[in-house]
């Protein structure tokens, strides 16, 4: 769908991506995720054909990015924004006539998404008369209206209530069920990792990682788990595991073990039974933000 | 283009549907009218008033030969300086015009009055008592009284534009005041639609819309349509206002007209001049009959189309730099240290103007 290579972005001084390389595939959900100032934003921006690569090329569905594309990309930008003193009717259909839309589709699908949203009567006011969580609203219709094939979102729950960050949420699903590749864009790791199904993250210019979640995560598993047992027995003991660190609850002993090598989930069960009552054992799956700590760590 | 013209369409209907549009279009050709009007009342209650002057003249130069005028009445006084300096004080409107024994060596005059005399008062009694000097300097010299009394000469140029229909009035005075007047909208109107485009994209700017428009058309097609919408604004205001300048002055001109002895007066000095009958109360007149007859051989259609011509060109010119400007800031306060490079050819090209115009 998108394919990305060898992206160099420079401004005055600095150099905001170097060597950037990525692909998103049709119909995946793709979390661009990185700390403030990784070049998340510059990226995304070469993208929409707002600025210009340095150095590299960006493919659309195989063909090199071109004005054909913007028609097929929904971009919901960082700093949301709106003209102030339009009525929001008029702005949405001004907007989606940019899109490539005819005025009569557009106010179609403009009714459609307001009946959606719960905004039928917001028709008529101006944008200086919402609230905020309401202009970010109207911003993800203006966004989506056009139906993209592909949409990318800049931190796009920022601003959102819990009540409308879920309406969005599942929104989103549903155009990705429809059929829209999603990019999502974000520092806060942990908010978008159960959403996303491929990732891939920027630090300082680079990207240092990128694949499927799963992958990901598999590649950072570390053998640990979480063991709780009803009652405490002798550790020192033990052949199958090793402590990491423990902490007393009423009803046992809540301890977290790293396998030692050789040693299976099963050797540690059939260890155990004869000593204790197990409660549960769980694997310790580390979160995006722990595996960026990590590998930004290796990296330094 | 389709999207070009969208971007037009947007800027044109969200400026003309503001209030402040209707009330600068209705305003200003009021403004306008009534600034005339204003100007004609002063004018003419300035003519009524009759400034009495009392000659003190120690010197006996001037004595009855300053000439009484519709604004300007003298009178004689034979008393003494200091007696004379305390009598003004008493009058309202008077003045008096002391003129020492030493004049013609100092060539110093005073004029004492309670209120201050007009400038062109004072240019009067200056301009008629170098004439009295000049001239018994000239008798004095021995020239004869009578060739000096036929020596006054009268000269008023009529210029003619050869064309191709013949000759034609250059109506200078006309051209010069329609020229003068245009250069100055321009001018104005260069400032004043500039700034808004500079305005517009600031306003893009802050309101961070600019990133959701530029990811749907070209920048290059968002200046464009932007430049293009407010420049029809611009003509659109203009055409308005010339519709309501005609209108209401010819509503005016109609109430004018209703003062039946004025016309008739103006008519029968026109008669008068055609008999080649020159006094001086025809000849003032008469500038104002010439005045009336040149702005009628003034080709209105061609000043106009001109006029929208050369504010288009200035116009298409001037706002995409001053949108250079707008882009390269973040708010308006920021905006003066790039105007200077704007402002400067576009105060020469007036001054130039001028030149060409006079």
């Amino acid at each position: 769908m998108l394919k990305v290579s060898h992206i160099v972005k420079e401004y005055a001084k600095h150099r905001a991506l170097d060597d950037v390389s990525l692909e998103v595939e049709t119909g995946t959900i793709f979390g661009l995720l990185g700390p403030n100032g990784a070049g998340k934003t510059s990226l995304i921006r070469i993208i929409n054909q707002i600025t210009g690569p340095d150095e590299g090329e960006v493919f659309f569905d195989g063909e090199k990015l071109n004005q054909n594309h913007i028609n097929k990309i929904g971009y919901l930008p960082e700093e949301r924004g709106l003209y102030k003193q339009m009525e929001i009717g008029e702005q949405m259909l001004y907007l989606a006539q940019l899109k490539g839309l005819s005025r009569v589709e557009a106010a179609k699908r403009i009714k459609f998404w307001f009946e959606k949203m719960g905004m039928q009567d917001w028709w008529k006011k101006k944008v200086e008369d919402l609230s905020k969580g309401m202009q970010q609203k109207v911003q993800f219709v203006a966004t989506v209206f056009h139906e993209p094939e592909l949409i990318i979102l800049d931190e796009p729950f920022s601003g959102f209530d819990p009540v409308n960050a879920e309406i969005i949420k599942d929104e989103i699903l549903e155009l990705n069920k429809k059929g829209s590749t999603i990019i999502f864009s974000t520092h806060r790791m942990e908010s978008v990792e159960l959403l996303c199904n491929h990732i891939a993250l920027l630090n300082k210019s680079h990207k240092i990682l990128d694949g499927s979640v799963k992958s990901i995560k598999n590649a950072y598993r570390n053998n640990t788990f979480y063991l709780e047992t009803t009652r405490a027995f002798d550790i020192a003991n033990v052949k199958t595991f090793e402590l990491l660190n423990s902490a007393k609850s009423d009803e046992g002993e809540k301890i977290k073990i790293k396998l030692k090598d050789g040693f299976s989930t099963n050797d540690v069960l059939s260890e155990l039974i004869p000593l204790t009552g197990i409660n549960y054992l769980e694997e310790v799956i580390p979160t995006m933000n722990e595996i960026f700590i990590e590998k930004v760590k290796q990296l330094n | 283009m389709n999207k070009v013209f969208l971007i037009i369409q947007r800027e044109y209907l969200s400026r003309v549907k503001k209030k402040s549009f209707l009330i600068m279009t209705f305003l200003v050709p009021s403004l306008f009218i009534a600034m005339i009007f204003f100007v004609g009342y002063l004018t003419k209650k300035g003519d009524d008033s009759k400034k009495e002057f009392k000659v003190c003249d120690q010197s006996g130069i001037f004595k009855n030969q300053l000439s009484n005028s519709s604004t300007l009445n003298f009178t004689y006084l034979d008393g003494n300086y200091d007696q004379a300096k305390k009598d003004i004080r008493k009058e309202k409107n008077a003045y008096l015009l002391y003129i020492p024994s030493d004049y013609a060596q100092s060539g110093n005059t005073e004029i004492i009055s309670e209120k201050k005399p007009g400038f062109a008062v004072v240019d009067d009694i200056e301009t008629q008592m170098e004439n009295i000097l000049r001239n018994k300097k000239l008798i004095a010299a021995g020239i004869d009284t009578a060739i000096l009394n036929n020596s006054k000469a009268k000269v008023s140029i009529n210029a003619k534009q050869l064309t191709d229909e013949g000759e034609k009035d250059a109506s200078i005075g006309a051209t010069f005041i329609v020229g003068f007047v245009s250069a100055f909208l321009i001018y104005l109107s260069l400032f004043i639609y500039g700034a808004q485009v500079m305005r517009g994209v600031i306003e893009e700017k802050t309101n961070r819309i600019i990133e959701v428009i530029v990811s749907s058309v070209k920048p290059f097609q968002l200046m464009l349509g932007k430049i293009l919408g407010i420049g029809a604004v611009g003509l659109t205001q203009f055409l308005l206002w010339i519709i309501l300048s005609t209108s209401l002055s010819t509503l005016a001109a109609g109430y004018f007209s209703k003062d039946d002895g004025v016309k008739a007066k103006i008519e029968q000095v026109g008669k008068t001049t055609q008999g080649q009958e020159m006094t001086k109360a025809a000849s003032s007149n008469n500038k104002v009959q010439d005045f009336l007859q040149a702005a009628d051989t003034i080709n209105f259609p061609y000043i106009i189309s001109t006029f929208f011509f050369y504010f288009l060109g200035g116009y298409l010119l001037y706002s995409a730099l001053f949108a250079a400007v707008g882009s390269a800031v973040d708010n308006e306060t920021e905006t003066q240290q790039f105007m200077l490079p704007i402002t400067l050819p576009l105060i020469f090209t007036f001054i130039l103007g001028m030149n060409v115009i006079v």
